[in-house]
């Protein structure tokens, strides 16, 4: 292997950029969604703790999309730059998925963000609900763009290779290929919790601390409710997006179970060491027929194995294994939490609880761990293709751009994003650690009308 | 498929005029950032483009999204053949980027993040000059792919365009403030577009003596047969512009130095179009020899056709949801003192 091997380095530089930015609208996804509820909220009984929560959440939404927009912009060009092979083969297929998602979403996001940040005083409240509302929908609709196209790279459809690029017969079968159902409701469920938990935590933070009791308690109620409905639903919709990916890429299943013989019976690995060398698990504790019974209903329902293909097409085994079992471990962690929660609510001490606000500030960062635990078994396991099944990894990069170049941007990203994800984590803890502003005296006493500043604490300097 | 091909191109070509203008003018802000007259004009400077920043943004990702639903191999050519400087625009706008919100939350630490804006804002308006230059001057093309080396955009031409970029920027920059501030940042920003339009004078007028000498092709273009009766309305008219440019500065009018300023792009950027006609990667790639496939063309241009209009009109709505003075405070007022 030569010094600086391009391929390696084009997809380390991938892997951290696509999920350094995936974090971003993970939450601004989800938040887009709390925040409408808040104001509906405020608009409906004009209640002003649902205007105090809305613009304390929505600081942290748009410090949270600034840096989507930023690392957003940075792989809208890095297809190009380091994927060229990959760009000019599927560009024909994906390219006008890739522009539906800037005309649709991007567009009406960016147009509709400013009003919603700095446009109280300047339209009325109802206008500026429906910015709320219009941006809401932008973060959906890019994530169905988005999505439908990291589908069709894992399950094609649609569209034939000829004479080097792809040439599409169907757009509404390359849309919804066959995986792209559930992997947008997974990934926006996904969303949704990982706000939820999000809330709840800083909520929980408050409630501990005893400050900002009113719309902490409210937002932690919300947040609350939400994980009991969420988490439930998130892991039917993993079970049925696992069902899926076993009839489309029965070798990324493979993986997941850490299963290496295509047979019945097949035990549910709790852990194993997976040794791909070997072709074989060490230190296996598992639950007898485990693994047949979630895939096939059935204890002596077959499970494919990953030695029904050549070693060169397996992915990495150990990834997709380990990251599989930590998003699924945090999905059950996650539904104690909203259990918990309903039976502290029934009891009248949601509020209370000790230990379920420790809980609620302990898991304030996991649904982040894992989203990108779930992107990991995908991405991984879909490896080593970029077009499962059709375009290898390898014919995939960019073969002019040398190794020397794409070393050198790759720890440029990492300091580069390494001091802004620091920087982004200090003025988010600053913003919590202010709380939410109370209204100004002159907003609720004078005019009431005035009760439209979203950053009051801005236009009356405190000091 | 030709005019498939050609409408296309005029898509892409549209992208990338509408960015040029509209992030122009917030890039120019932010290269003029450090020469302000104080901590009060740099607040009102940043809120005049914050409500906007971001949807002007989005076309260079419209641009770059364009091309890959257009012309894929034209995009797999020109990104790998434009690496270092691609990447060092994409640093810059993250810098610039993030100051939006990590300035207005920082208290001690707004000077670092003044030194970003203004850095991020620089850089990636040198870099997009320099990336004109490098496509204008040509890309060496093998088959559907790259085949020169790292550096092959670095010429004397393209660091000439990248100056003029950002001093063509600054005055966008400097005449937009003139429209959207008052006092003494107004004043400022009026002495600002006179040297900076004198500066885009120059640039404009080296780059259109530069650009015929590149080619014969491209000389021909303009000078061949009675190619230069036709195409005598563009420096006319850029002739025109900047007299009114001027006139319209000292005059003390708001609106009419940012128009006059953005009509020298269009025009210069029509200079450039002509120049490179039919080639999307000069010298030798031409848009019909690397279109889309036809279903992907009809697809993204019915897709282009509906919503294009329907973003033109909420733009348009979103800028006058601001319209009238930016203040220092209101927006993302921050109370920098000096």
């Amino acid at each position: 292997m030569p010094p600086f091997d391009a391929e390696i380095l084009a997809r380390l530089q991938f892997a951290f950029t696509v999920s350094f930015h995936i974090l971003f609208p993970t939450l601004t996804i989800g938040l887009a969604g709390f925040l409408v509820f808040f104001e509906a909220r405020y608009l409906r009984s004009h209640d002003e703790a649902w205007l105090v929560l809305y613009r304390f959440w929505v600081k942290i939404f748009a410090l949270t999309f600034g840096m989507g927009v930023v690392s957003g912009l940075v792989l809208s060009y890095q297809f190009g730059t380091n994927w060229s092979e990959w760009s000019r083969v599927t560009g024909p297929a994906l390219g006008p998925l890739i522009g539906f998602e800037v005309l649709t979403a991007f567009f009406l996001e960016a147009g509709f963000l400013g009003i919603m940040l700095f446009g109280w005083q300047k339209v009325g409240p109802r206008l500026h609900f429906l910015a709320t509302c219009l941006v809401a929908a932008g973060t959906a609709i890019s994530a169905f763009w988005i999505l439908a196209a990291n589908s069709w790279m894992q399950t094609p459809a649609g569209a034939t290779l000829i004479d080097g690029h792809y040439i599409v017969d169907d757009w509404f079968a390359v849309i919804f290929n066959p995986s792209f159902p559930w992997r947008l409701l997974h990934m926006t469920t996904a969303s949704y919790l990982t706000t939820a938990l999000v809330v709840s935590g800083i909520s929980a933070f408050y409630l501990s601390n005893g400050s900002n009791r009113e719309v902490a308690r409210r937002a932690f109620s919300v947040a609350m409710w939400g994980m009991l409905v969420l988490a439930p639903l998130q892991i039917f919709l993993g079970d049925q997006h696992g069902l899926n990916t076993l009839e489309h890429q029965p070798i990324k299943v493979a993986a997941m179970e850490g299963n290496w013989e295509t047979r019945g019976g097949v035990p549910f690995h709790i852990f194993a060491m997976p040794d791909q060398k070997e072709q074989r698990n060490r230190l296996e504790i598992s639950i007898p027929y485990g693994s047949s019974l979630i895939l096939r209903h059935d204890p002596d329902g077959i499970v494919p194995g990953l030695k029904d293909v050549p070693v060169e097409d397996q992915p990495p085994v150990g990834i997709v294994f380990w990251s599989f079992r930590i998003m699924v471990g945090l999905g059950f962690l996650f539904l104690a939490l909203g259990l918990w929660g309903a039976w502290a609510r029934w009891r009248g001490t949601l509020y209370d609880g000790v230990w379920l606000r420790r809980l609620a500030v302990l898991l304030t960062p996991a649904g982040f761990v894992a989203t990108l635990a779930g992107w990991f078994v995908t991405e991984v396991g879909r490896q080593p293709y970029t077009v499962y099944g059709v375009m290898r990894t390898e014919d995939s990069f960019s073969p002019t751009v040398t190794g020397a170049s794409i070393a050198t941007t790759l720890v440029l990203f990492l300091i580069v994003y390494g001091g802004l994800f620091g920087a982004y984590l200090y003025y988010l803890t600053k913003l919590v650690r202010r709380g939410p502003d109370p209204l100004t005296t002159r907003e609720t006493e004078e005019s009431p009308e005035a009760i439209r500043g979203a950053r009051p604490g801005l236009v009356v300097p405190a000091e | 498929m030709e005019t498939l091909a050609i409408i296309s191109g005029a898509v892409i070509g549209i992208a990338i005029l509408m960015y040029v203008v509209l992030d122009g003018f917030d890039l120019g802000v932010g290269i003029l950032f450090p020469f302000a007259p104080d901590g009060g004009s740099r607040n009102t400077m940043i809120n005049s483009v914050a409500p906007v920043w971001d949807g002007n943004e989005t076309w260079l990702i419209l641009g770059g999204g364009g091309l890959l639903v257009f012309f894929p191999i034209a995009y797999s050519i020109a990104l790998p053949a434009f690496y270092i400087p691609v990447m060092a625009m994409l640093f810059a706008l993250i810098f610039r980027g993030v100051t939006f919100e990590f300035r207005h939350q920082a208290h001690t630490s707004t000077h670092l993040w003044n030194r970003s804006f203004f850095w991020g804002s620089l850089i990636a308006a040198f870099m997009q000059g320099v990336l004109l230059g490098a496509l204008v001057q040509g890309v060496e093309v093998e088959g559907v792919r790259y085949a020169g080396g790292m550096f092959d955009w670095l010429t004397p031409f393209s660091v000439l365009t990248g100056i003029g970029v950002v001093v063509g920027y600054g005055l966008l920059g400097a005449t937009w403030l003139i429209y959207k501030t008052e006092g003494h940042v107004q004043d400022w920003a009026r002495s600002s577009a006179v040297v900076l339009g004198g500066g885009t004078l120059i640039a404009m007028v080296a780059v259109s003596v530069m650009t015929p000498l590149l080619r014969p092709a491209i000389a021909d273009r303009w000078f061949g047969g009675v190619n230069i009766l036709y195409l005598s309305p563009i420096p006319l008219l850029t002739l025109a512009l900047t007299v009114l440019l001027f006139w319209s500065i000292f005059s003390k009018r708001e609106l009419l130095p940012f128009l006059s300023s953005i009509g020298l792009f269009v025009l210069g950027f029509a200079g450039i179009a002509i120049s490179l006609y039919p080639n999307i990667i000069p010298p030798s790639v031409a848009v019909w020899d690397v279109v889309a496939p036809r279903s992907s063309v009809i697809f993204a241009l019915v897709g282009v056709a509906v919503v294009l209009p329907m973003v033109l009109l909420y733009t348009v709505y979103a800028y006058s949801v601001f319209h009238g003075k930016a203040s220092e405070h209101g927006g993302y007022a921050h109370h920098e003192h000096e």
